[in-house]
Order: structure tokens, then C-alpha cells, then sequence
């Protein structure tokens, strides 16, 4: 009776900590959604539940400010460091994963330090090179910029994916003469595309994520990201916070993240532990 | 044999051609900016006119007038910068991989609803740290919180504290939404490591009735060490050049100014690139310090359990 006893407080403490673990993970989006429905002095209220459903903070984000171009900025840039990171990342980890050569290890390390730069430790000389280019105050400067987050771990995810794949898969298209071009693209690109939409995720939510040169490397409000939009919304004073916009635009900004990251959940954890573990 | 020698030097020559254009963008958007910054910092130049500066020595870190110092290793608010950074570091990486630890075995159990739990665990991650900052700020508020109300109404405050704005809150408010944001990270990794260890080791320490608690400090830990220590390098690197969160929680706040704070406020805010330079250069070392310090350190403690 007292080992029955104690098994089933075992197991109410294990669904107790099971508990608190969602609701300390899911409280605070769960919160913005239900702030982001609440108007005038209801805001002000602290509430568990949802009390009032009203879209007026979802209507007027969208005029105080150029939030829809934000979010236009957002995407393109996020797309457009997408496709540059996995058009050179497949090419290059083709050459480190599939053809041995002097150096090979050593290049390998060196790219993957570069993830390891802090930001602000690059921020003037990237804000004078952003410049010289005439991209300041551009999403191209933007995607630029970002390639320093992304295409170190991008090669070095898929470089480990491709060197795992079998010798024999090559081997007969190189006999036939076909040119290492041709190889990347008919016999490779069919088989990598799980690991290029786990790196190219990884890459999305970088860039989407962004704050710091997206805040250093625009100026005016319509080329914004909508990080820095988020964060530079005011009100006239410290105490005139606009709450409800500022939590509409959160949730809005989020909820593709989380469905991406629902949908492809095994993705994004086999290209976390495999870019950290094999590190 | 001939053939083959030339396959291969054909397949080396493409192979370069296929990293070249990878390695000229690398080289262009973080080699060369990097080396640039290290040597503003060593020049008195400015934001408004990036193009005529002059190169002014160690004069930004330090620097003798009239019998008095100046320059960056005399100037206690950067000091207080390196000693936030690493406050915060320390004590959040901390917090974040016991608790990543404790999710992580959560998660290693089977249970109905397992998949759901990682799902839930999984959101803090993908929100973007300014709407998590920007969330938790709402939530810290102090008048209409939901923090202190509940705080209030469990009787464990009698006020509302002010958390993000009062110098002694801040600090603990900034770790709060790390570990938050970043505690999934840890238990991900975590999580992979235990998946890959045997389970005959299990078996046998069941069968000889050792307690679970036993059974993880002497088999479980050890074994999961190293990736451990690999994801505390990855979070250490993360926290040490931390800017987000702090920027958007407690800005202007004394108490969390980290050192990337504090060098983009010399960079950008006062236009003083060349200090702020000086300043992103000592970040890289000290960063670069820690991290090999830490290494270090955990090489020699795998030696003694080894032994």
C-alpha cells in the first residue's frame, strides 16, 4: 500500500513539473494574444481569461506606422538570405564534403569561427563597408550583413550532411563524365533537400530575428525590419505605451514562426544538435 | 593512373571553384569588417565622416593628459559593462542549463503527450528576443503587470515592484527572459545527448535497485558531460555579446549595460567610432579570453574524472 502510495505521488510530481514546464513555456505568447484583443481601459485590467474579442489593435498597427512595409522588408530579406546562404552552402560543402584536398579541415574551422564573431565586434567596420557599397538604409545592405550569421553554419550542417552520404551515389555519374556542376544538381539536390530545409529554416528565423544591424544599418521607418519596428514603437510618453498595438504586432510577427517551428519541429532540432554537437 | 590523377585534379580544381565565391563573401561581410574594427580602434574616427580619421595609437584605450588618464581601461562605466556581461553570463548560462537538464530528462521519459510538451518548449525559441523582450516588458510592468498581480495575490508582494526600471530588479528581470528565451536551446541539446546513450548501463543499475538520483549523478552525468559542455559554449558565446534584450527591457539602465550595449552606444549614439571600436576590439578579447579560459578549466576537471 505505501509503495502504491508512493508511486502515485511519483508520477502526480512528475505531471506536476510537466505542467509547470508548459505553462512557464506558453504563458507569455499566450498572454500577448489575449492583451493583443483588449481595448482602451479593459488593457489595464489584469486578466487570466480572455474577456473581450476586439480586432482594433490589429487594424491600427497597420496606420500609425509603415508596418505592412516592415513586414514586406522582413520577408524579402529573410528570403533573399535563404537563397544566397543554401546557393553557396550546397556548392561549397560539396567541395568540403566530397573532395579531399590540403587544408580541408582547417577551412572547416575557420568558417565555423566566424559564427562564433559577436556582432558589435564587426558593427563599424560592416557599417563602413555597407556604405561604401551604397547600401546603406537597404535590404540588400540588410542580406548582406546577415551572411556573416548564416553561411558559416549553413556550411558547416550541410557539409556534415553530405559526408555522410554514400561514395557509390557519385561515383557512377563521375564515371560517366558528368562535370562536378552536374553532380550537385542531378544526383545531390534530389537527396539533400531535408538538410536544406532544416538549415534553410535555421537561416529564415535567423535573419527574421535580427536586431542589431537591422537597428544600426536602416534609418527611416519604411526600411525597418519588424524587429526594430517592434522595439521602437512609443508612445508620447514613457506612460502612453501603446500596449495593445505593440502586443497585436508581436503576435503577428510570431504566429508564422510558430507554425513553422510546429510543422517542422524534428527539422529544427536535428539542425540545432547537429550543427552544436558535431561542433 | 594518369586518368585518375587528373580526375582528382579536376575535382580539386572545381571543388575550388565552388568555395571560392562562398569564401570571397565570408572573407568580405565578416573577415574584412573585423579587421576594420580593430583598426578604428586605433584611429579618432567619427560616425558623420567615416572617410578622414588618423591614426591616434592606444590613445582610445589609454591615454596620459596633464598627469590625468583617460581612454577606455580608465573608464569605470565600461568596467561596470565587462562586469554586467559577465554577471549575466555566468549566472544565466547557469540557471539555463539546470533547467535545460531538468527539461531535457522530462522529455527523455515516455509519456502520452510527449510530442506536445517538446512543441510547447520548442515557442520561446522561435520567438524573436525583441517581441519576447518586448512580452515580458508588458508582463514586468510595473502598475498593470500580470507579474506583481500575481505576486500580490499569492501574498508574496505587498507592493509591485518596478522590475525592468529599479536598478536593484533589472538585473534579475534581464536573466528572467533569457533563460525563458534560451532554456529550450539547452534542453534540445541536451535531450540529443541523452537519446545516444546506451540503455544495457540502465538495465543493470535497475536491476542492482540503485536509486534513479544515484543512478543520474554517477552514469547519466558523466556521460553527457562533454556535449554539455559544448552546449555551455555555444549559450556562453551567445550571452557574452547579449544586446537584444537589454536594449528594448532596461535601456538606459546603468546595472544592465553590457559591453555590447556600451559600444554601439559610443559607436552610434555619441558617433565616436574610433572609442567605440576600441571597445568592440576588448569585447572580441575578452570574449575570446573567457571562452579559452573555460575550456581550459573543463579539460582539466575531464582529466580528474577520468582518473
Amino acid at each position: 500500500m505505501n509503495a502504491k502510495a508512493r508511486k502515485y505521488l511519483r508520477k502526480l510530481a512528475f505531471w506536476l513539473l510537466v505542467a509547470v514546464i508548459v505553462l512557464f513555456a506558453v504563458f507569455p505568447f499566450y498572454y500577448a494574444i489575449l492583451t493583443s484583443f483588449e481595448t482602451g481601459s479593459a488593457l489595464f485590467d489584469v486578466n487570466y481569461l480572455p474577456e473581450s474579442f476586439s480586432l482594433i489593435n490589429y487594424v491600427s498597427v497597420f496606420k500609425g506606422q509603415p508596418f505592412g512595409h516592415n513586414i514586406f522588408n522582413s520577408i524579402f530579406v529573410s528570403f533573399l538570405v535563404v537563397a544566397l546562404s543554401l546557393l553557396l552552402g550546397v556548392t561549397a560543402s560539396y567541395a568540403l564534403a566530397r573532395v579531399k584536398f590540403a587544408g580541408r579541415g582547417l577551412l572547416l574551422v575557420t568558417i565555423l569561427s566566424v559564427s562564433m564573431f559577436p556582432q558589435v565586434a564587426v558593427l563599424s567596420g560592416m557599417f563602413e563597408l555597407i556604405r561604401g557599397l551604397g547600401l546603406y538604409n537597404s535590404m540588400f545592405g540588410l542580406a548582406i550583413s546577415y551572411m556573416m550569421l548564416t553561411l558559416p553554419f549553413t556550411v558547416w550542417v550541410l557539409t556534415a550532411f553530405m559526408r555522410d552520404l554514400p561514395r557509390e551515389l557519385e561515383e557512377a555519374a563521375v564515371m560517366d563524365g558528368a562535370t562536378p556542376w552536374i553532380v550537385i544538381r542531378r544526383v545531390f539536390l534530389p537527396v539533400m533537400w531535408p538538410a536544406m530545409v532544416t538549415t534553410g529554416l535555421l537561416a529564415f528565423i535567423a535573419a527574421w530575428n535580427e536586431f542589431l544591424f537591422a537597428l544600426t544599418f536602416t534609418l527611416t521607418d519604411d526600411k525597418r525590419t519588424v524587429p526594430v519596428a517592434i522595439a521602437l514603437i512609443s508612445g508620447a510618453s514613457q506612460h502612453e505605451m501603446p500596449w495593445g498595438n505593440i502586443m497585436a504586432a508581436s503576435v503577428i510577427v510570431t504566429l508564422p514562426l510558430i507554425v513553422l517551428v510546429l510543422i517542422f519541429q524534428r527539422r529544427i532540432v536535428s539542425g540545432l544538435t547537429a550543427g552544436a554537437v558535431k561542433g | 593512373m594518369a586518368h585518375a590523377s587528373s580526375l582528382t585534379r579536376s575535382r580539386r580544381r572545381s571543388a575550388w571553384i565552388f568555395l571560392i565565391p562562398m569564401l570571397v563573401i565570408l572573407a568580405a561581410v565578416a573577415g574584412w569588417p573585423l579587421l576594420r574594427t580593430f583598426y578604428f580602434g586605433f584611429t579618432d574616427a567619427n560616425l558623420s565622416d567615416l572617410s578622414t580619421y588618423k591614426f591616434i595609437g592606444i590613445e582610445n584605450f589609454y591615454a596620459v593628459y596633464d598627469g590625468e588618464a583617460y581612454g577606455l581601461l580608465t573608464d569605470p562605466e565600461w568596467w561596470q559593462a565587462v562586469w554586467n556581461t559577465l554577471f549575466f553570463s555566468v549566472i544565466s548560462v547557469s540557471l539555463e542549463t539546470a533547467l535545460g537538464m531538468v527539461v531535457a530528462l522530462v522529455l527523455n521519459q515516455n509519456f502520452r503527450g510527449r510530442g506536445l510538451v517538446r512543441a510547447a518548449v520548442l515557442i520561446p525559441w522561435a520567438i524573436p528576443t525583441i517581441v519576447s523582450a518586448r512580452m515580458w516588458n508588458w508582463m514586468l510592468h510595473d502598475q498593470f503587470g500580470i507579474i506583481n498581480d500575481m505576486l500580490m495575490k499569492l501574498g508574496i508582494l505587498s507592493a509591485p515592484i518596478a522590475w525592468t526600471a529599479s536598478p536593484d530588479w533589472a538585473r534579475s528581470a534581464v536573466i528572467l527572459v533569457d533563460v525563458w528565451k534560451t532554456t529550450p536551446f539547452m534542453a534540445l541539446l541536451i535531450l540529443a545527448a541523452l537519446q545516444m546513450l546506451p540503455g544495457d548501463c540502465y538495465e543493470a543499475a535497475r536491476v542492482d535497485g540503485i536509486h534513479p538520483v544515484r543512478v543520474f549523478f554517477k552514469v547519466t552525468l558523466p556521460l553527457i558531460k562533454p556535449a554539455v559542455m559544448v552546449a555551455v559554449i555555444f549559450r556562453a558565446l551567445d550571452a557574452l555579446r547579449v544586446f537584444d534584450v537589454i536594449y528594448v527591457l532596461t535601456p538606459n539602465n546603468p546595472q544592465t549595460t553590457t559591453m555590447s550595449v556600451y559600444a554601439r552606444q559610443q559607436l552610434v549614439d555619441f558617433q565616436e567610432v574610433g572609442y567605440g571600436s576600441a571597445a568592440s576590439t576588448l569585447l572580441f578579447v575578452v570574449i575570446a579570453f573567457c571562452i579559452m579560459a573555460y575550456i581550459m578549466v573543463g579539460r582539466v576537471r575531464l582529466d580528474e574524472g577520468g582518473h
